[in-house]
């Protein structure tokens, strides 16, 4: 196990979710996608704090990046329920007036 | 050298469940392989020695997968184990753009020169966090707190489908409140 090697799947993992975020229509699979792509941010900063700098502040950077998803999940799914509330639907393309 | 083999191990299942998170066509199955995903990742954390870590990941990821079913049968109104389906779009450009964005990020990891590593790792990286964050941290976890509570706050707001101002009025001085059903207490 080298840093390389675990960015290299960090890398792989944030490019599904990012491939994930793009294409799913589906809110909560958006949602899905933007989990994996924060998963591949916890997995790097592990990697980065054990092989270059094994301190114990590295560690809090972390907490605070599962902080930043648990926010992500609970704002994401109060609009998606917003969202089907008002338009019965739980589909990015039927609130593409949103944007911007 | 069982620590290698683990590493792959996990590592391959961690980007295996994550394609097929976006792979499989029930929502369900989704979940699921997203929960294994995380799984996977927390173990490798793990075999960094972030034991406190890997263990919140994959305890607050099952259950947020938990979760996740849950709103899933709720908005979905069908069994999403038996009914696949294809929700998908822009999947070419999609996958282009991943495509470039992992090529960027593998040969930033393979060509930078990455320093060799300064200072060893505590005997216990659970005590260590645990001083940290009640210690020179403190502000950090002082400043998550709000921005957690006032998640709650928006998050029920924006859930809530009648909130005071519906009932009683946007400067809330409705005397009687306006519900759709009459009743209650003093009415």
């Amino acid at each position: 196990m080298t840093l390389q090697l675990v960015l290299l799947i960090a890398a792989a993992l944030f490019s599904v979710g990012l491939y994930g975020t793009l294409s799913q229509q589906v809110v909560v699979m958006v949602m899905m996608g933007i989990e994996v792509m924060l998963n591949a941010v916890i997995l790097a900063a592990a990697a980065v704090w054990w092989f270059l700098a094994p301190t114990p502040d590295g560690q809090t950077l972390l907490l605070v990046v599962i902080a930043a998803m648990t926010v992500e999940m609970a704002m994401g799914f109060a609009g998606a329920i917003v969202l089907h509330r008002s338009r019965n639907s739980d589909m990015t393309d039927s609130a593409t007036d949103l944007a911007g | 050298m069982l620590e290698a083999i683990l590493f792959w191990l996990f590592g391959v299942v961690a980007v295996a469940s994550a394609v097929a998170v976006f792979r499989t066509d029930s929502m369900a199955r989704a979940s699921y392989a997203l929960a294994v995903s995380f799984i996977a990742v927390g173990a490798i954390v793990v075999q960094v020695r972030l034991d406190y870590i890997g263990l919140i990941i994959v305890l607050m990821m099952v259950m947020e997968m938990a979760i996740m079913a849950v709103f899933m049968v709720m908005f979905m109104g069908m069994n999403p184990a038996l009914m696949p389906m294809d929700m998908t779009h822009d999947k070419r450009r999609s996958v282009l753009f991943s495509v470039v964005v992992f090529a960027v990020l593998a040969a930033a990891a393979v060509l930078i020169p990455w320093p060799a590593r300064t200072g060893s790792p505590p005997s216990d990286t659970i005590e260590s966090l645990g001083n940290t964050i009640m210690s020179s941290k403190m502000l950090v976890m002082l400043t998550i707190s709000p921005v957690l509570f006032a998640t709650i706050v928006s998050a029920l707001v924006l859930a809530n489908p009648r909130g005071r101002y519906d009932r009683y009025g946007d400067g809330l001085d409705r005397r009687i409140p306006e519900d759709p059903q009459r009743g209650g207490l003093g009415r």
